[in-house]
């Protein structure tokens, strides 16, 4: 492919020109419209369950929709009940989780030698790995039994007692809010921990120096330069945890107790929106069946926009680190 | 009384590439062996190149003649590199970046309509500061231009690969461990490679961006010697901001800088001045030119 | 001024104890938080292992699986096993190379623009979509009309890993030096070429070890099976046709079983599992430690 040309030649037209290669294009738009399936499918998810949702929300109503009463036979299907217990089992999660997780990436970030940081990593990632059908196995075969001893001791002894009673009095089981909630927690601590340990890890080195330099000690430190700069990113994180928790299907619904019910009572059995529709789907059919794909339409909803609160919300503050 | 040239290179001895000279002297140009043809490779007139609202370089005209050395010099920001990036539209890979004004390259318009850079990039190549072999073997990286324009054939990619190499002054480093990753190479070995790598796909030009500034002055050396045994065959146009280097190596020098507007707050690079290495050293006609070669200025 | 001045007193104790204290015990609730998430790991692990492991045996991962009421001893999880091999294979042999290709447009061809931006954030969002609503969404779409099928279980692993996928993909993508695809531009290489020649093998390593995660974690999901495979019991070894089974829907099945030979399946059946799950994670591990080594 010699170009040396003689000399005074000059190089003809078509030697610089070159219509792009069929190959070339094609690859551009094979891996563009890879790209835009991920919007496709969001869009799709959205009106295809709806439609199928459909014969419920015009069978139910408008207050329908917001009652807490599900009783397929009486073809009543108010999903608030379960709302409830999705919101009440990730709320227990969340409370458990976020002191485990946030302890945890300080202690990665700020206490722990590198040396010794990958083997816990590890370690938490291994939390990751459990499938959450084993964590469930594990909850109802295992956990549940364990717990409704300790449950009803404490259950029996705050009876009576006005707060405290209401919340973790009679009636108890195994299978409740709150193993559920625990559960969760468990599965939601390593998403947590790993994405506050990234936020942490953007704050400058400078201003942790900067706190040391004043003489404050390493709490002092992460109160004053650290938690200033990642607070925004670990609440995101936080939100995207919830969202995970609420999501979680399996390991809910083989633990939480499957009879749908509003009450305060942690102890006690309830439902939440993924492990009914897991549960039940088999055998509904019609209305019924509408009804579940319904609750899985809120689910949806209500996980993209916690999803998407939180993805910004931690992208801004990443953003504001990197460029402070 | 000029001081004798401490680096007049008759044999390949490795001499250190000399400091700065001190005020009020210039670097004494060597005579070099005159292969050019008088041929037009490259005739810019008038070009001003942007990146997005920033004009980098304003109004900058000149011509690259076939078979010689041609060396960019000036102090850093005055756009040395952008005309460099123009020649082979890599600047085109850069968001924004637009050429104005007219570039040709052997009488064909580089940036006309239906020009492909892609071609353009086959027949003008690049060499660049940092090297940077690809996480292959010293072999494939070698064969990698070859390979993109085509040529499957084992035989003649070997051959292939030996010549480049002996022209990049690395073969008899290498030969024995061609399958070996080339990011086990040396920093001046790698740059070699990239040169052989380079030179692989038989281009017309081989543009060089800075190309010793990463190495040692014995890589150097090594590479400035390549380049005079090479020029013969092909155009080079290399952008340095080592003096000393462009009166060793180059037949003509341009000499860029910075143009200050005080009204706008605004710098853009400008072309100076440019001729024959000898004349741009030893008799500048540009007072910016004489305070730079002469290293009170830059 | 005074003729004498008093030298100031240079104070290096410790600072006052109330904060020496507090930050101890501050370090000590780490350090507690970290120990007690490792006990349920630990617990979990140590029941799966001691109750599995009995179980596990050449006949346990082959054979029929028998009747719930039938003890451990007789039958096994063969079809669950087969199940789950192939339809995380198709699962995955769908959404790799969509999910590697879409990560190519979002850092080599979108890189800023507005579009590729949209794309990646909801990617982003994507990996927050319940594993369930990706198994009603298949349902809708695809199960009405065609029936349960293998297939219907893999289409909807296949769409919890692509964004998991294209985001660490692209991230290994990114990790790539601009000098490399540089020198390949210079050579003449169109995009497509440098990507596939120079930017795709030198990050091949991160993204093989990547794919393994997403695998890992669609083999052990159950939720999106539930609507698409119909649990059943028997080996079809056609994953496009015909109803389908996968370990995780038959831990879920025996998990409610009143019998003890159902449940001791179960843990043999979560203990496969969580050995799958193992040896892809260490074998991302393994690729990750052995093939990013990117350039000097």
């Amino acid at each position: 492919m010699s170009t040396v040309t003689q000399a005074g030649q000059a190089v003809p037209a078509s030697a610089l020109t070159e219509r792009r290669p069929f190959g070339d294009r094609l690859f551009q738009i094979l891996a563009l419209a890879a790209g835009l399936l991920v919007l496709a499918i969001l869009i799709l998810i959205a009106i295809t369950t709806s439609q199928q949702s459909a014969s419920w929300f015009s069978s139910q109503g408008l207050s329908g929709i917001f009652s807490a009463t599900w009783n397929p036979s009486a073809n009543k299907f108010g999903p608030m009940g379960f709302v409830y217990g999705t919101a009440i089992s990730s709320l227990i999660a969340i409370i458990i989780a976020v002191p485990l997780s946030l302890g945890i990436a300080l202690l990665l970030t700020e206490v722990v030698p590198r040396r010794w940081s990958r083997p816990i990593v590890y370690l938490v990632d291994l939390l990751a790995v459990v499938p959450s059908v084993v964590w469930g196995l594990w909850g109802i075969l295992v956990l549940a039994p364990w717990l409704q001893k300790i449950y009803t001791s404490i259950g029996s002894g705050v009876k009576g007692v006005p707060v405290i009673g209401s919340l973790f009095g009679p009636p108890v089981s195994g299978a409740s809010f709150f193993t559920a909630g625990l559960i969760l927690a468990f599965m939601i601590t390593p998403i947590i921990t790993s994405l506050s340990r990234e936020v942490i890890a953007t704050v400058p080195a400078i201003d942790r120096e900067g706190a040391y330099a004043l003489g404050a000690t390493r709490w002092e430190m992460i109160r004053g330069a650290v938690w200033p700069h990642s607070q925004s990113g670990i609440v995101g994180s936080i939100l995207l945890g919830l969202g995970r928790a609420m999501g979680e299907t399996i390991a809910a619904a083989l633990v939480i107790g499957s009879s749908v019910q509003v009450t305060s009572h942690l102890f006690a059995p309830g439902d939440s929106m993924p492990a009914v529709i897991a549960n039940e789907f088999g055998e509904a059919s019609g209305t019924f069946r509408a009804g579940l794909i319904g609750l899985g339409v809120l689910l949806f909803l209500l996980t993209i926009i916690i999803n998407v609160v939180a993805r910004g919300v931690v992208a801004r503050s990443t953003r504001r680190s990197r460029g402070a | 009384m000029e001081p004798q040239d401490p680096n007049v290179v008759t044999e390949r001895q490795a001499q250190p590439a000399a400091a700065r000279p001190t005020v009020g002297v210039t670097p004494s140009v060597q005579d070099l062996p005159a292969t050019g043809t008088g041929n037009h490779v490259f005739d810019a007139n008038g070009i001003s190149i942007y990146y997005s609202a920033f004009r980098a370089v304003t109004d900058v005209s000149f011509s690259i003649y076939e078979n010689e050395i041609t060396a960019f010099i000036g102090p850093s920001g005055c756009g040395k590199t952008t005309v460099l990036r123009s020649l082979n539209r890599m600047n085109d890979l850069i968001a924004g970046a637009r050429v104005e004004g007219d570039v040709r390259y052997r009488d064909a318009p580089l940036y006309g309509p239906g020009v492909s850079p892609i071609a353009v990039r086959r027949k003008i190549g690049m060499v660049f500061q940092k090297p940077n072999p690809f996480p292959k073997s010293i072999y494939d990286n070698i064969a990698y231009g070859p390979r993109i324009n085509g040529i499957r054939n084992k035989k003649q990619l070997d051959e292939i690969v030996e010549k480049s190499l002996r022209q990049g002054a690395l073969w008899d480093e290498v030969k024995h461990r061609l399958k070996t990753s080339a990011l086990g190479l040396s920093g001046g070995q790698a740059q070699r490679l990239c040169i052989a790598r380079t030179l692989a796909v038989e281009p017309d030009v081989v543009l060089m961006d800075e190309p010793c500034s990463a190495l040692d002055p014995i890589a150097t050396s090594a590479i400035e010697d390549l380049m005079k045994d090479i020029k013969s065959q092909y155009t080079i146009v290399i952008v340095t901001h080592n003096m000393q280097q462009a009166t060793r190596v180059s037949d003509r020098t341009a000499f860029f800088s910075v143009l200050r507007n005080e009204k706008s707050d605004t710098r853009t690079g400008v072309l100076v001045e440019y001729g024959q290495t000898r004349q741009i050293f030893e008799d500048p006609h540009d007072p910016r030119t004489q305070a730079y070669v002469t290293g009170r200025m830059g | 001024m005074a003729a004498t001045t008093q030298r100031p007193v240079v104070d290096l104790r410790e600072p006052a104890s109330w904060r020496k204290t507090k930050n101890q015990i501050m370090t000590g609730l780490m350090v507690l938080a970290m120990l007690i998430i490792i006990v349920p790991l630990v617990f979990v692990l140590y029941t799966v292992i001691s109750k599995g492991a009995g179980i596990i045996s050449g006949q346990f991962l082959t054979a029929a699986i028998p009747p719930n009421v039938l003890p451990a001893n007789l039958g096994g999880m063969g079809p669950a096993v087969v199940g789950t091999l192939e339809i995380t294979a198709l699962a995955s042999v769908i959404a790799i190379p969509l999910g590697v290709l879409g990560a190519i447009y979002l850092n080599e061809y979108g890189k800023k623009n507005v579009l590729a931006r949209i794309i990646g954030f909801m990617a982003d969002v994507m990996t927050g979509v319940p594993s369930i609503v990706m198994g009603l969404f298949i349902f809708s779409i695809f199960t009405l009309h065609f029936g349960f099928s293998g297939l219907g279980g893999a289409l909807a692993l296949a769409c919890l890993m692509l964004p998991l996928i294209i985001r660490s993909s692209q991230e290994m993508l990114s990790l790539v030096p601009d000098a490399l695809r540089e020198g390949s531009y210079a050579l003449g290489a169109s995009r497509a070429r440098v990507t596939v020649t120079v930017v795709l093998p030198t990050a091949i390593g991160g993204i093989v070890s990547g794919c393994l995660l997403a695998v890992a974690r669609a083999a052990g999901e159950t939720a999106p099976l539930l609507f698409t495979i119909l649990t059943v019991t028997s080996t079809n070894t056609n994953v496009f046709s015909g109803a389908n089974t996968a370990l995780p829907a038959q831990i879920f099945t025996n998990a409610t079983s009143p019998y003890n030979g159902a449940q001791a399946r179960a843990w043999g059946a979560a203990l496969t599992l969580i050995v799958i799950a193992f040896i892809l994670l260490v074998g991302a591990r393994i690729i990750t430690a052995r093939f990013t080594r990117v350039g000097r």
